[in-house]
């Protein structure tokens, strides 16, 4: 094949929704000197239009379909399934934030740099065909989201979770990197339907490739917060800045597990059989460790952290039925968990406080009493993440278990069910908290609530509703899209 | 043995791939060791770094037996995103430092239930 060093029309526009991010981020970091100090709210408002001009990307690129630059990004429905998931994940981010940069007097010009800068990451991830850009997408995401969780940087807390997320994430990367160069070395290439065709071929050494996929799930393990590789994931959540808890909650997870299910559903399709058994293992001490450690908790912010651990088991489930139903189910829970958890991390920004002082579960007492409208909004994403039909929630655990049980996982299907009854009491108890409880000193200091959390609530209510209510939309596209093309 | 024979044993590639490949597991592996045994927070970051370079000896050994270019390409990769890594790296390590004056990770453990 000859190179071409100058790329096709159709190139750009595949790759156009990240080139728009990057270029908004860049300029945000040139208008900074401009604008930093007479109008901070300025960067937040370009950042959105960025955000939305890469979503209209997303589509323009989605009417392409296609392999682009040398078949190293390839733009098919799975990889605009997720540039649209992270792209709105990183809308709603900025909506949390206008007002909590504004209550803790940071500056606004890095931080929405840095989260288009992760967002174009995760786009690049995503859309990738190739071990190498997505070990490149994974970069950016990461090397942004570090800094970001270590944003306000005289916070003792939020200098903990950038190191640990820092430290505990490039020690994944390396793992991931060298299962890379395994399979770089069995295969000869790094792209995913070469190596598909390698593991295929009869004198392939199956040895190798369980070796380098096993190094591989370990480095994604990390970044999905994976039982027995989830330790860092509580720490983080508590003490980064709630805006980005929740957004390294949702849309660097959802990248991840994109990847996972491209790499693992495509390239490493051959070997399944070797892969299986360790995922298996992976989903069920995931939900294990996550809803029993969140039933102790006393900070907000940290049971949600070990719920996201478990909500990660149950997508991981999903990866072990190792079928097409799967991979839409796990494409959909996605989405779901996604909009719940933003929602709920929007309460958490609410009713924090300056220096988010309020973020104990006693702290929500009285709240119902006090802002009835937050309440039913996080009664909403609450119910979501128990799984209560009506919500999104609901069908995606649904599809989920379905899947498992059409690929005879009857065990790990009972046991993921007991696992989200336990994961009822402690989301219940936050609803006992906040209704039935007298006001706590909390709910007296409460600020209205602002115009762009409200944005933050009702978005997402909004989708967890429509996702349980009419789920046929999103799940007619996930269906598409999981076939990978074939 | 003097050292034309010695450059004439180079040029014949003697040394087989896997003994890189080797060198390249055992210098990983004494990165992911470092990481997990030992407690200053720059040591930890170093031993990272370890397994990087174990990871571009790989990818430099394959490109070799393939007689690909691309596994060089690789390597440059990676030694790119260590690079920004380690600036972002080096910047909350002393962010921590200016605040709690201690590099033992042992120390920094303030967030728990």
């Amino acid at each position: 094949m000859p190179a071409s060093f100058s790329p096709s029309p159709d190139d750009l526009l595949r790759f156009l929704p990240e080139t728009i991010l990057i270029i908004g981020g860049t300029l945000m970091m040139l208008l900074d000197p401009f604008l930093s100090a007479k109008k901070p709210k300025m960067f937040g408002h370009i950042s959105l239009v960025a955000f939305v001009a890469a979503l209209f990307a997303t589509v323009a690129a989605n009417g392409v379909p296609g392999p682009a630059f040398s078949n190293l990004l390839i733009v098919d429905g799975f990889a605009t399934y997720f540039r649209v998931l992270v792209i709105s994940i990183g809308i709603f981010a900025v909506f949390c934030s206008y007002h909590y940069l504004d209550r803790e007097k940071a500056e606004t010009s890095e931080y929405h740099a840095l989260l288009l800068f992760s967002v174009a990451g995760q786009g690049i991830m995503v859309a990738s065909n190739d071990l190498i850009m997505i070990f490149i997408g994974l970069e950016i995401s990461s090397i942004a989201s570090y800094v970001l969780a270590g944003y306000l940087r005289h916070d003792r807390r939020n200098n903990e979770a950038a190191l640990k997320y820092f430290l505990l994430g490039s020690f994944a990367t390396g793992f991931l990197l060298y299962g890379i160069a395994l399979v770089y070395g069995l295969s000869g290439s790094t792209k995913l339907n070469e190596i598909q065709k390698a593991l295929a071929a009869p004198d392939a050494s199956l040895v190798m490739a369980g070796v380098a996929a096993a190094l591989m799930i370990v480095g994604l393990a990390f970044k999905v917060s994976g039982a027995p590789f989830q330790m860092w994931a509580p720490d983080v959540y508590q003490g980064a800045p709630a805006p980005v808890s929740a957004f390294l909650a949702t849309a660097p997870k959802a990248a991840a597990f994109a990847i996972f299910l491209r790499i693992f559903m495509t390239g490493f399709q051959q070997i399944a059989a070797s892969w299986e058994p360790i995922i298996w293992v992976m989903a069920l001490a995931s939900m294990c460790v996550g809803n029993f450690a969140a039933l102790t908790q006393k900070n907000v912010k940290r049971m949600l952290g070990y719920s996201s651990i478990a909500h990660a088991g149950y997508i991981l489930v999903a990866l072990t039925s190792r079928s097409e139903i799967g991979t839409t189910a796990a494409m959909f829970y996605l989405a779901a968990y996604a909009l719940m958890n933003i929602g709920a991390f929007a309460v958490v920004i609410h009713i924090g406080g300056k220096g988010e002082k309020y973020v104990r579960i006693d702290d929500l007492a009285g709240l119902a009493k006090k802002q009835p409208f937050t309440a039913a909004m996080l009664t909403i994403f609450l119910l979501s993440l128990i799984g209560v039909p009506l919500t999104g929630g609901f069908f995606g655990k649904f599809y989920i278990f379905r899947a498992a049980i059409e690929s005879n996982l009857t065990w790990l299907t009972i046991l993921g069910l007991l696992n989200s009854a336990v994961a009822a009491y402690y989301y219940l108890r936050l609803l006992v908290v906040m209704y039935m409880h007298e006001p706590s000193e909390a709910s007296t200091v409460l600020e209205p609530l602002t115009p762009g959390l409200r944005t933050a609530l009702v978005l997402p209510a909004i989708g967890t509703v429509l996702l349980g209510v009419v789920p046929n939309f999103v799940l007619g596209f996930a269906r598409n899209a999981a076939t990978f093309g074939k | 043995m003097d050292p034309a024979q010695i450059a004439g044993i180079l040029k014949q590639g003697a040394v087989p791939t896997s003994w890189y490949l080797a060198l390249s597991a055992v210098l990983f592996v004494i990165g992911v060791a470092g990481f997990v045994l030992r407690r200053n927070i720059i040591t930890v970051f170093m031993c990272i770094e370890l397994m990087l370079n174990a990871v571009n000896l790989s990818f430099i050994a394959f490109a070799h037996e393939h007689k690909q270019v691309s596994g060089h390409l690789f390597a440059f990769f990676v030694m790119v995103v260590a690079a920004a890594e380690a600036a972002v790296g080096l910047a909350i390590i002393l962010t921590v430092f200016r605040n709690r004056s201690t590099l033992n990770i042992d120390e920094i453990d303030s967030l728990k239930n």
